[in-house]
């Protein structure tokens, strides 16, 4: 791109490409915006208008969105703690020369390419089943009441299915990232009189700190938004104890057919996805600069 | 006080003996210098003695201390790699600041020291800078201020030079040689490149497929190699081989004769010859020329030769210095 000929020619290429995504992005936010101003509901037809911020009022005073917001929050962060922390702990024993190891790089990437609806249904049905599942079979066996899930510790449950899903990307991240760590970096660190621990402290983690920043980035961007795993096995419930935006947004619109409502509660949902977004890049953003 | 001795010290991969087995003597304050072609094992010697590698067998007695099992930390040696291994997220002064804060100083002494290798490295205004925003040089220097300030019993340097331009290179030789005569503490050095052996080194060790050729001061391995390989691998450019009824002559295989110890004449001589190319530096001349029964042959003559292609001249070699082989490849003495 050096002549002001070809930046031209470059940007006439590139324009059909960049229109398109932002007509993709700008039409159903638009619509969305403009439905959230609208008393639509699917129950009575024809009777549309325009209320002004009503329905944003309804939804941000619903004991159910701020019950769902922190849930949202709850969820997100457990699952960033559980998946960094054993993200880091499963890559720094696959980048090890143990036997096997290839077999084990397979078993743990698996779990990322099972499909959320699916892993919903094996946790729900197989593993956490009060009465058929194997914990419950290993509680009974080891002389203890097994434990239900979904009743007594739903939102528990929902964070290990999540975080079970999300284990493999974080591991297949942070273990890349392990391997591009310069062996004579460790040496010298050897060199210098440190021991495994302070070399996991001073050098490893360091080392990370760009690839756990894309962990987190990414992963909240997808966790803000977990629908299946909620929807396939507590349906929200208990009450409100496993209901997210995402899922609160989905009732209104589905359950109780508000499109106005439900469409003021997608923007609500933008605008915190946004606040989180800028939080985070605030935060932790200034380790993306080389 | 950094005495090290080598006591048969061996080390296999696998079933790959890398170093058969190394004896060596390397007294306190010495500058020796490993050299060899790569693969020679020079490397891998000089990780044992720092203890990244664990011996096969064999003891590494470091100021009479066998230290062959010991972590690398308890040995009181500090190394500088060949890529400098910086670690990048941390300033020059943390850098250097590692290895005593690893040792548990307090800070007034980590700070005093670092500042005081800071300024025998002239890396003062660089203190708060990362190894990122720093030249190769820079980069080298706070590496080796890494090393100076744990005040180690000897110095490790795998090839610190290979990765810098030929100018900056000749440079750091200088200051490198100038830190040794400044600190007087052992130093080893790993090389594949014998100009930097010999002008760096005490005492230079020539490897060989793990093997140790020959120990000496650097003008006594140019004066009397014990073995061609020796004879080939120290000097510049490589000294010429003579094979054949002019080996036969003189009672030996192969008869070695360095370049610069060929008297050249445009009349008449013991060794005719036809110049192929010949480069001109100013100061000396190199010419590759194609010796008549014997095959090509390097020159090397002082000045300005007025000398090109398919010229005809003799060589006559100094009969004081040439060097003869047995069929073993080892020298006859004169």
């Amino acid at each position: 791109m050096s002549t002001r000929a070809s930046t031209l020619a470059g940007r006439v290429m590139s324009a059909p490409s960049i229109i398109a995504l932002f007509l993709w992005m700008i039409v159903p936010l638009g619509m969305t915006i403009y439905f959230s101003f609208l008393r639509y509901n699917l129950l009575t037809p024809g009777m549309e208008e325009w209320i002004g911020f009503v329905n944003y009022k309804f939804f941000l005073t619903d004991h159910a969105f701020f019950a769902s917001l922190a849930n949202t929050l709850v969820l997100v962060g457990s699952v960033l703690v559980i998946t960094v922390i054993g993200g880091i702990l499963l890559g720094l024993m696959l980048d090890q020369p143990i036997f096997g190891r290839g077999i084990l790089r397979i078993l743990v990437i698996s779990p990322f390419f099972i499909m959320p609806t699916v892993n919903a249904l094996v946790w729900k049905n197989l593993l956490m089943n009060p009465v058929s599942g194997f914990f419950a079979w290993i509680s009974t066996s080891l002389g203890f009441q097994p434990i239900d899930w979904f009743t007594n510790a739903p939102l528990t449950a929902i964070i290990i299915m999540v975080a079970w899903q999300w284990l493999p990307f974080a591991t297949l991240i942070l273990l890349t990232a392990l391997q591009s760590l310069d062996r004579d970096q460790k040496e010298a660190a050897q060199m210098d009189g440190a021991g495994p621990i302070s070399i996991f402290f001073y050098i490893t983690l360091p080392h990370l700190s760009r690839a756990i920043t894309v962990v987190i980035l990414i992963e909240t961007i997808f966790l803000l938004s977990v629908f299946a795993e909620i929807f396939v096995t507590t349906g929200g419930g208990p009450g409100l104890s496993t209901t997210n935006i995402a899922f609160l947004v989905y009732t209104q619109a589905l359950l109780q057919y508000d499109v106005g409502g439900a469409s003021a509660g997608g923007i609500v949902a933008v605008i915190l996805a946004n606040i989180v977004a800028i939080f985070l890049v605030r935060l932790i953003g200034k380790n993306l600069d080389a | 006080m950094g005495a090290i001795r080598l006591e048969n010290v061996k080390k296999t991969f696998g079933n790959i003996d890398v170093i058969p087995g190394v004896n060596l003597e390397i007294n306190d304050g010495e500058f020796v210098v490993f050299v060899g072609p790569s693969g020679c094992g020079k490397s891998t010697l000089l990780r044992l003695i720092a203890g990244l590698e664990d011996v096969t067998d064999g003891k590494i007695m470091i100021n009479g201390v066998d230290m062959a099992n010991e972590s690398p930390a308890k040995r009181g040696l500090s190394m500088v790699f060949q890529s400098y291994a910086l670690y990048p997220h941390m300033t020059v002064y943390n850098n250097i600041a590692f290895g005593l804060k690893m040792a548990g100083e307090t800070k007034a002494v980590i700070d005093e020291k670092v500042r005081n290798a800071a300024k025998i490295l002239n890396l003062t205004d660089y203190l708060e800078r990362r190894p990122g925003a720093l030249s190769g040089g820079q980069r080298q220097r706070v590496a080796i201020g890494r090393a100076i300030v744990r005040n180690p019993a000897a110095f490790l340097f795998d090839e610190p030079l290979s990765n810098l331009d030929a100018a900056l290179r000749v440079n750091m030789r200088l200051e490198i040689t100038g830190l040794h005569q400044e600190l007087k503490t052992t130093m080893i050095y790993v090389t594949h490149d014998q100009v930097e052996a010999m002008t760096m080194a005490d005492k230079i060790v020539v490897l060989q497929a793990g093997r140790v050729e020959q120990v000496g001061k650097p003008m006594d391995l140019y004066a009397k190699p014990a073995n061609k390989f020796v004879a080939g691998f120290i000097g510049s450019p490589k000294m010429n081989f003579i094979e054949g009824d002019y080996a036969r002559a003189r009672d030996c295989a192969c008869v070695g004769v360095r370049p610069e110890h060929l008297l050249l004449s445009t009349e008449q001589g013991d060794i005719a010859a036809t110049v192929k190319i010949a480069e001109h530096l100013g100061a000396e001349t190199y010419l590759h020329v194609n010796a008549d029964n014997i095959g090509p042959m390097t020159v090397r003559a002082t000045g300005e030769v007025p000398l090109s292609g398919n010229d005809r001249i003799w060589l006559t070699p100094d009969p004081e210095r040439i060097h003869r082989f047995d069929k073993n490849d080892k020298a006859i003495s004169n």
